[in-house]
């Protein structure tokens, strides 16, 4: 005898959520969290900051051509890329932070795809009305008003996935001048391409895929349960308070049962989908509108507001005990963190205040390592480059020093001289350098190439060698 | 044969194809339906690329494209044309400035010095570097052109002219040397003792008295008087740091009792006027051309 099971399946059909309206104070915070952000976004390109005839004026804008990234007053070169990655980091540890003071705050107000999630379901809600319809619609066949009201709300979506894909290349572009050729339908292919790949990702993450981003592509939503502690702030439900639950009539006694009426909803605003009475949960972005929806409640019922609200798992502890307890900001735990953050910050800060203007790279020639001329001495040649990052031309003068009886030649079109080295604004001057010398006792011999300004003042230097046998 | 009735497998409840094998069954699991939609719609596609690309091999044909010409008209001779005429396109801008400019305006120009050394450093690894080395530095034989010894001369048009009639080449105009071979003309004894000589005169030592007479009896005339070369003749000088094949003294002596020759082949009708042009600068540039 052997029992016909079903074969374990390890794959549970999505449910599609379909979040109901609600009004409240974390409703609030999130429409202007949200009109802020996309304000930002939308208008940040158009941002103007002069910086001279030799540069853009745009203040944010990631000049691929042209190997540039500014950001106001900063402006970053390609080898440069560090401070990108001291910036990471800052984002990252402030994330942390921020994450072990107030739980996921940024997952519910401030992740694009939260802002951008929210947005697509109140389009979705205008077109086809709040939950119950929409739902009804979703199950309903294929009539005349389902048809219409779906490409209605599939074509709004489109149209914010074009303006989304259409505001990022304003960060690579200068702004006026793609605005003008997007008027004129003269855009180039790179823009054109890039706005459709971001009309596609925006529609399909934001229509489509929306909580199941957080809940299965997110790395962030994973590994945030580490940073939690028993101070964080969570979404919690007052179990305490809460049960047991139970449909109420009006004018029913309290006694002997929770304050939960089970109407469920914290569950049917939900936008991840989830029973947050089931305790906190990987899927739970913190959005808080839960609390919304419960407060609402609560107030119709005459019951006090706080059923559902931020919480920390110390604050039910004590209030068990029948102690208030203070939010605690400062733990080891933020204490840590912010350390972190002040130390990588001040490293970028000084960076960026003590970033070099002039750079002098030099590269020995690989192939010939030396020349042996015809009067006994020997020459090298070598790469010079000279970063030039002001917004002004400038001259060097450069020297080799370490090594007696050195000739410098400059080589190149027209007539170049060492001691008068013209390097454009903004730009890389590369020059190709010849230095003989009679042959030094060391088969190679350690130099250093001097660089000065038209004063004399030393500018930079760097270190080189002076081949003249086969090592 | 299928069964009438479905076979299903009582331990995972699907059904079977209804083939067995000692008593296995194999289960029916078809592959998915989306994968089946995209192989037949990848089928249809293909039909499609038939006709739209060049795509079926025909017994006759030009010889060049043997097969179907396809509605699109693409062929990679076509693609490979076009590419080649946008390069030809994006060099115009410079070549016809260039052609019609002399050397020195063109030393002087940033952006024809700039093509000119593009062209050459490309060229030079293409027709030069077998014999002289991806950086020119040469080897026993082979002369280095980074350095300040010519024996043809090294001024910008002395290059240019081995460039084109090479050196003992196939080319009407090439200049040409040879070296006799002193071991028939020659005694042992002399020819060490001018050995001797040519290695002191070099080192700036004190000079045989010997060598000094068979040397100017027979060498100066196309290494000069002073040993330090006579470059209308081609006679390499003898007097520098510089060696073409060896500096020990054993290889001095082999080389004036059988001498070698190197050849320079003739690099016009193969190479462009223009190319030519290219890697006259480019060789110049590396560091011992002279003015």
């Amino acid at each position: 005898m052997s029992d016909t099971a079903a074969p374990l399946k390890l794959f549970a059909k999505k449910e599609r959520v379909f979040p109901k309206r609600v009004w409240g104070t974390f409703r609030k915070i999130k429409w202007v969290a949200m009109v802020t952000l996309l304000g930002i976004y939308y208008l940040a390109p158009f941002l103007r900051w002069d910086r001279g005839e030799f540069a853009p004026d745009q203040a944010i804008l990631i000049d691929m051509p042209a190997r540039r990234a500014y950001f106001f007053f900063i402006e970053i070169w390609p080898q440069e890329v560090y401070y990108l990655t001291g910036i990471l980091i800052v984002a990252a540890v402030s994330l942390f932070l921020v994450t072990s003071l107030f739980g996921r705050v940024w997952c519910g107000y401030a992740c694009p795809q939260t802002v951008w999630t929210d947005l697509f379901v109140w389009v979705e809600r205008i077109v086809q009305g709040d939950r119950a319809k929409r739902m009804k619609l979703h199950k309903s066949k294929w009539t005349f008003e389902k048809i219409w009201k779906m490409a209605l709300t599939h074509s709004i979506w489109l149209v914010i996935g074009m303006l989304t894909g259409g505001a990022w290349v304003f960060y690579f572009n200068d702004a006026p001048t793609l605005l003008e050729q997007i008027i004129h339908l003269d855009v180039p292919m790179s823009v054109i391409s890039w706005v459709i790949a971001l009309t596609l990702s925006t529609y399909i993450m934001a229509g489509f895929a929306r909580e199941q981003v957080c809940e299965y592509m997110c790395p962030y939503a994973r590994f945030q349960s580490a940073m939690f502690d028993k101070d964080t702030l969570i979404i919690s439900y007052d179990e305490d308070r809460g049960e047991k639950r139970g449909k109420h009539k009006k004018g029913e006694s309290w006694e002997g049962r929770g304050h939960c009426i089970d109407c469920t909803a914290c569950v049917q605003v939900c936008p991840v989908g989830i029973d947050i009475r089931d305790g906190l949960q990987m899927d739970c972005i913190a959005c808080g509108l839960c609390i919304d929806a419960c407060d609402d409640i609560m107030d119709k019922i005459d019951l006090p507001r706080g059923l559902i609200k931020y919480d920390t798992t110390t604050q039910l502890e004590k209030r068990r005990e029948g102690i208030h307890e203070k939010l605690q900001i400062f733990r080891t735990r933020t204490f840590y963190y912010f350390g972190i953050l002040a130390v990588v910050g001040s490293v970028i800060l000084y960076g960026l205040l003590n970033r070099a203007e002039t750079e002098l790279h030099v590269l020995h020639d690989r192939n010939p390592l030396f020349v042996q001329l015809s009067d006994g001495t020997v020459r090298n040649g070598y790469d010079i480059k000279i970063l030039n990052k002001t917004h002004a031309d400038r001259h060097f003068i450069l020297s080799a020093a370490g090594i007696d009886g050195a000739k410098i030649r400059m080589q190149g079109a027209g007539k170049i001289e060492a001691d008068d080295l013209t390097v454009f604004a903004d730009s890389v001057g590369h020059f190709r350098l010849f230095l003989s010398a009679p042959k030094p006792a060391a088969k190679r011999h350690e130099i250093v190439f001097e660089l000065r300004d038209t004063s004399g003042a030393l500018v930079e230097t760097y270190d080189s060698v002076f081949i003249s046998e086969k090592p | 044969m299928r069964p009438e009735k479905k076979d299903i497998d009582e331990l995972s409840g699907i059904e079977t194809t209804g083939h067995s094998w000692d008593g296995i069954k194999e289960l029916n699991t078809p592959s998915p339906r989306w994968w089946l939609i995209i192989f037949i719609v990848s089928c249809v596609w293909a039909v499609g690329y038939w006709f739209y690309y060049p795509a079926w091999p025909t017994l006759t044909g030009n010889g060049e494209r043997g097969g179907t010409e396809g509605t699109a008209g693409w062929t990679q001779y076509k693609q490979l044309e076009e590419q080649q005429a946008e390069i030809v396109a994006r060099k115009a801008a410079y070549q016809s400035r260039f052609d019609a400019a002399d050397f020195s305006t063109i030393q002087n120009d940033e952006e024809l010095y700039a093509f000119a050394i593009a062209g050459g450093k490309s060229a030079f690894k293409d027709n030069c570097a077998t014999c002289h080395g991806t950086g020119g530095a040469g080897g026993p034989g082979y002369p280095n052109l980074n350095d300040d010894d010519w024996i043809w001369g090294g001024t910008i048009e002395d290059i240019q002219q081995t460039l084109q009639y090479g050196i003992r080449g196939n080319h009407d105009e090439t200049r040409f040397n040879e070296m006799p071979a002193y071991a028939d003309i020659l005694d042992a004894e002399d020819i060490e003792a001018v050995a001797d000589y040519v290695v002191a005169k070099a080192a700036g030592n004190a000079l045989p008295e010997r060598g000094a007479v068979v040397f100017e009896e027979n060498c100066a005339a196309c290494h000069g008087e002073d040993a330090k070369g006579l470059r209308e003749l081609g006679g390499p000088n003898l007097a520098d740091a510089i060696w073409l094949y060896a500096d020990d003294r054993n290889a001095i002596v082999s080389q004036i009792r059988k001498p070698k020759h190197g050849i320079m082949p003739a690099w016009e009708g193969r190479l462009s006027p223009s190319t030519i042009r290219q890697l006259t600068i480019y060789v110049h540039s590396l560091g011992g051309g002279e003015k």
